[in-house]
């Protein structure tokens, strides 16, 4: 079965084709990001515009790639939620009405399910269950995954994410948008420890998160005068290692309270590289096991998608074929995802 | 010639199927989305007219001006289909279509843009044809002092009825995919559609956010 996957939930355009017998076989992305760079932020209205105009071309390229048609196409995944209402639309529509003219069935598929799915698309793949850690720039989640479909909320962040905490301190230390990677890349010059921050919520003894606290206290150092030149390094590197060291140590803390020793990371900021070292060692001092999507597939694409799909369909869940009905749910919890319906 | 047309640049949500000349359509006011009922009502007016979907010979929607969603919402389903069939796509103008449902004579339509502007345009119709007097602008309502028109048409008079001049005001004037369709199918006929990736809407209002340059030039903050 060939499954065609679309991601469009908020600035990246993603494409992707994958066969359930032979893999993933071609994945296209086009990122917005010097598109709202100008803006200080993701403008939804645009990136929506923007969506529009490269779904074809994009589906085109994959199709080309495979060397499929769209004849070959079995079933349509795409991202119904969570994420911009209009900027979901936009796929949901142009999937449905694919859909209908191709006479396939179509798969919404949750936006976090993909990423939490996505290490499962490389080579060396965890088995169920694992502890997923999904960090990104809208989500810092700790989840117990059973099975496709079973999901379990561990802990999450009460306020802002990992990752929009990287966006907004570099905002703060005058680094433009998206400023993560470019605050981790400044973080290399600098020194931790030279200047103290807070580890928050590292003792709260659950596994919640709050990194909006961490990112007062970069404003108030800079307003302290620290915001500039060695200073602003060494500002940038003990920012990453505070919410590495508390993002390391929950992920732990969960696989020990949960008696699991895989942890599957998935999410844009899974590929800061300091988070990786720091897993790395506490796993293998703890004789477990941290599992990476590819690089290419940490941010949003159309092949978690894909999978996704993919998967629900090997597990027997039967979709509603041909009614065409569809809806998109910008505030979707995981925790409401159900579990596939096996069908005669 | 047969063409399937979906209109939803306004709360009012419609399907129309175009057959040789007789049109089939379904219509509600459905003022939040239409999502669930645009593919079912196509497939709806599909079986009732005994056409397959491959026999169309293209598609066409209400590419605009209207609300952003709204317009998104017929252009993906449109390329959607319209890419799947590998058929051509003629976007109407929703104004143009709005004009087509007050009949013969010069109509000036308006759209409530909502952020206290609207989309205007003045058109002509004889007959099934409608041509552009003025084209679509997104302009305060206080910036028209005097109607283009004899007549008038469009919820921007609802919305703003007192910020603008008025003539010969008909009333319950909306853009129909029927009217739709029923400028698309003589573009269709001769040639003009457009490969599902060019079917993109018109916005018309095209300053939609500011840049942290221009934030900043206004005394705004980072």
């Amino acid at each position: 079965m060939l499954v065609l996957g679309i991601e469009s939930s908020c600035d990246e355009t993603g494409l992707a084709l994958y066969d359930t017998d032979r893999g993933l076989l071609a994945h296209a992305l086009h990122s917005q990001v010097a598109m709202h760079e100008d803006y200080g932020g993701v403008v939804p209205e645009l990136a929506s515009r923007d969506h529009i105009r490269r779904l074809i071309p994009l589906l085109e390229a994959v199709l080309t790639e495979a060397t499929c048609t769209r004849k070959d196409i079995d079933a349509i995944a795409y991202t119904a939620g969570p994420g911009l209402a209009g900027a979901l639309l936009v796929g949901a529509s142009f999937a449905e009405g694919l859909a209908g003219a191709l006479g396939v069935l179509t798969l919404p598929i949750h936006h976090l399910e993909g990423h939490l799915l996505s290490p499962l698309l490389a080579a060396e793949r965890p088995k169920f269950p694992f502890i997923a850690l999904l960090v990104s720039g809208g989500h810092t989640q700790l989840m117990r995954v059973n099975a496709i479909g079973d999901y379990e909320l561990l802990g999450e962040s009460l306020d802002d994410a990992a990752g929009e905490a990287f966006d907004k301190t570099a905002k703060l230390l005058g680094l433009g948008y998206p400023g993560g990677p470019a605050l981790a890349r400044l973080a290399e010059q600098g020194q931790a420890g030279r200047i103290t921050l807070p580890r928050p919520m590292l003792h709260s003894g659950d596994l919640s998160f709050s990194f909006s606290g961490l990112k007062t206290a970069v404003l108030t150092a800079v307003r302290n005068g620290l915001g500039a030149g060695t200073q602003a390094a060494d500002l940038a590197a003990e920012f990453q290692e505070a919410v590495t060291d508390v993002l390391a140590a929950k992920a732990l803390a969960a696989c020990k309270a949960n008696g699991m020793r895989q942890l599957v990371v998935a999410g844009g900021v899974g590929a800061n590289r300091r988070l990786r070292e720091k897993l790395d060692a506490a796993f293998s001092h703890f004789r477990g096991r941290v599992f990476y999507p590819e690089l290419a597939l940490c941010t949003d694409n159309g092949a978690m998608i894909a999978f996704c799909g993919a998967q629900r369909l090997l597990a027997g869940d039967a979709p509603v074929v041909g009614t065409g009905t569809f809806a998109i749910r910008p505030r979707w919890p995981l925790a409401d995802l159900a579990r596939p319906v096996l069908t005669a | 010639m047969k063409l399937l047309a979906f209109e939803t640049s306004t709360r009012w949500i419609s399907v129309a199927l175009w057959c040789d000349g007789a049109c089939l359509e379904r219509r509600e006011e459905l003022p939040n989305s239409g999502s669930e009922h645009l593919l079912p009502w196509a497939h709806a007016l599909l079986a009732e007219a005994g056409v397959a979907l491959t026999q169309l010979d293209g598609l066409a929607f209400g590419a605009g001006p209207g609300g952003f969603t709204g317009l998104r919402l017929a252009c993906g389903v449109t390329q959607g289909l319209a890419w799947g069939l590998d058929k051509p796509v003629v976007p109407v103008s929703t104004l143009a279509a709005l004009a087509l449902n007050a009949g013969d004579g010069d109509i000036w339509t308006v759209l409530d843009a909502r952020m206290n502007e609207v989309y205007s345009g003045v058109y002509r119709v004889a007959g099934d044809t409608v041509s552009e007097l003025s084209p679509p602008v997104c302009v305060p309502p206080g910036q028209i002092a005097v109607s283009p028109a004899p007549t008038c048409g469009g919820d921007g008079f609802i919305s703003y009825a007192e910020a603008l001049p008025r003539s010969s005001f008909i009333p319950d004037l909306w853009p129909t995919a029927a009217a739709v369709a029923r400028l698309a199918a003589p573009a269709l006929a001769r040639g003009e559609g457009l490969h599902a990736a060019a079917a993109q809407p018109l916005y018309v209002r095209d300053k939609v956010a500011l840049t942290t340059a221009e934030r900043l030039a206004r005394g705004g903050v980072r």
